[in-house]
């Protein structure tokens, strides 16, 4: 109890801080502690699956996203004063927020007993997916569609981000060239970590078929390695435009998408697994898709096409 | 009162707070982070929900999880679509405001 009580005093304050901060770089460091006292705060509330991907995703490649904006930022003029919100502006917005904190505090206070559960029907149903943990089993098998749509959603990101480049450099390579310095501090600590990272992510990703993980987990871990590799300049973006980069982001909710179809012809539903190969064919599934989810969140992060392809 | 509803009250003073950011601080990255917070609230009251329905030898409940694993990749998505485009802007016009008299 008293745990929770600090860790929740900690997260407000930090939360605090991150809003207040005098400048945008501090408050991006305040995100990035928030992110990972979130990640406490999952574990317990008995959700170390989701604390998995708070910390990976949440904190970490949203964190290295938004410091490297806020360095890029850093040379913009910071707001003029017309911009600063008045004083009764500020007092309103107060007042506003703290209405709807006071609301939402009201309704958990409030919420029914004994609380509505899935929990039961998710385990009575596990053993027909082959799967051990029920978080994996609900992504994967009793809401796919979910999964299905967000995949879908992050290649549109991607499309999107993508479609930020001006005409001439179309098709060509993301992010600025980084040249890896032998000797630098990064270079080292990427090619120590980068290897047992890549370890780290595939094992968390196979493990998400029985303990907590899975593959977004695994996805973002994957996708860090590569990111911090490409920052000590020890990888290099391929152009977006290339075929085996095309290929390896859109394998995955391709035959995501075939497998959910041939559910209308195997097992009388979209998105249904024939009983005694339900976990085969989520493994066949969960494989590409782990690499596409990979391979998306690395372009997403290293952003628009800023060089011409060399061809 | 529980251990989780000390959890569904920080869940409510995030949602505020980040609001609050939202409406007040004028750069746009400070928005997008504010934002973020409000959804880390939102994440947060999600997961007090699935805690609160444990059952059946499971720590709380596995959709509401499910859920929110997939809310936060989608919101990393919109995260950096929105850095995507505010890097363009300042490309583009050499500041980073939302101004439009600029």
């Amino acid at each position: 109890m008293a745990f929770d009580i600090i860790l929740v005093v900690l997260l407000l304050g930090v939360a605090m801080w991150t809003v207040a901060a005098p400048d945008t770089f501090t408050a991006v460091v305040g995100f990035v502690v928030f992110g990972l006292l979130l990640a406490l705060a999952w574990m317990r509330l008995a959700a170390p699956d989701v604390a998995l991907t708070e910390s990976a995703l949440g904190s970490g490649l949203t964190g290295g996203l938004l410091l490297g904006a806020s360095t890029l930022l850093a040379r913009s003029a910071a707001p003029a004063p017309s911009e600063e919100p008045g004083s009764s502006l500020r007092l309103a917005a107060a007042a506003l927020c703290a209405l709807v904190s006071a609301g939402l505090a009201a309704l958990v206070l409030l919420l029914p007993e004994p609380a509505p559960t899935l929990a039961p029907q998710a385990m009575a149903n596990i053993a027909a997916t082959g799967l051990g943990n029920p978080v994996t089993a609900v992504l994967m098998a009793f809401r796919a569609i979910d999964t299905l749509l967000e995949v879908v959603v992050l290649l549109l990101a991607l499309v999107g981000i993508w479609s930020l480049a001006p005409d001439r450099l179309w098709g060509g390579l993301p992010g600025r060239r980084r040249r890896a310095d032998p000797n630098g501090l990064l270079t080292f600590i990427a090619q120590i970590l980068v290897p047992v990272g890549i370890l780290v992510g595939i094992y968390i990703f196979w493990i998400g078929s029985v303990a907590p993980g899975g593959e977004f987990q695994g996805a973002t871990i994957l996708a860090a390695m590569w990111v911090l590799a490409a920052m000590a300049g020890l990888v290099d973006a391929p152009p977006v435009s290339g075929r085996r980069l095309r290929l390896m982001l859109a394998a995955g909710p391709a035959v995501f998408f075939t497998i959910g179809l041939a559910g209308f012809a195997t097992a009388g539903a979209f998105l249904a697994y024939p009983e005694p190969h339900a976990k085969l064919l989520i493994l066949t599934i969960e494989v590409p898709l782990t690499l596409s989810i990979a391979a998306t969140l690395a372009l997403l992060v290293a952003g628009p096409p800023e060089r011409a392809s060399e061809r | 009162m529980t251990e989780v509803a000390i959890y569904g009250l920080c869940a409510a003073g995030l949602v505020g707070l980040g609001l609050f950011g939202l409406i007040v601080q004028p750069h746009p990255l400070r928005k997008v982070l504010a934002f973020n917070l409000v959804g880390s609230g939102v994440f947060l009251l999600f997961g007090v929900v699935a805690r609160r329905g444990t059952a059946a030898g499971f720590g709380g409940d596995p959709v509401p999880q499910a859920l929110i694993i997939t809310g936060l990749v989608v919101a990393f998505a919109a995260t950096a679509l929105a850095v995507a485009l505010l890097l363009r802007l300042f490309q583009e016009t050499g500041r980073a405001t939302l101004r439009s008299d600029g």
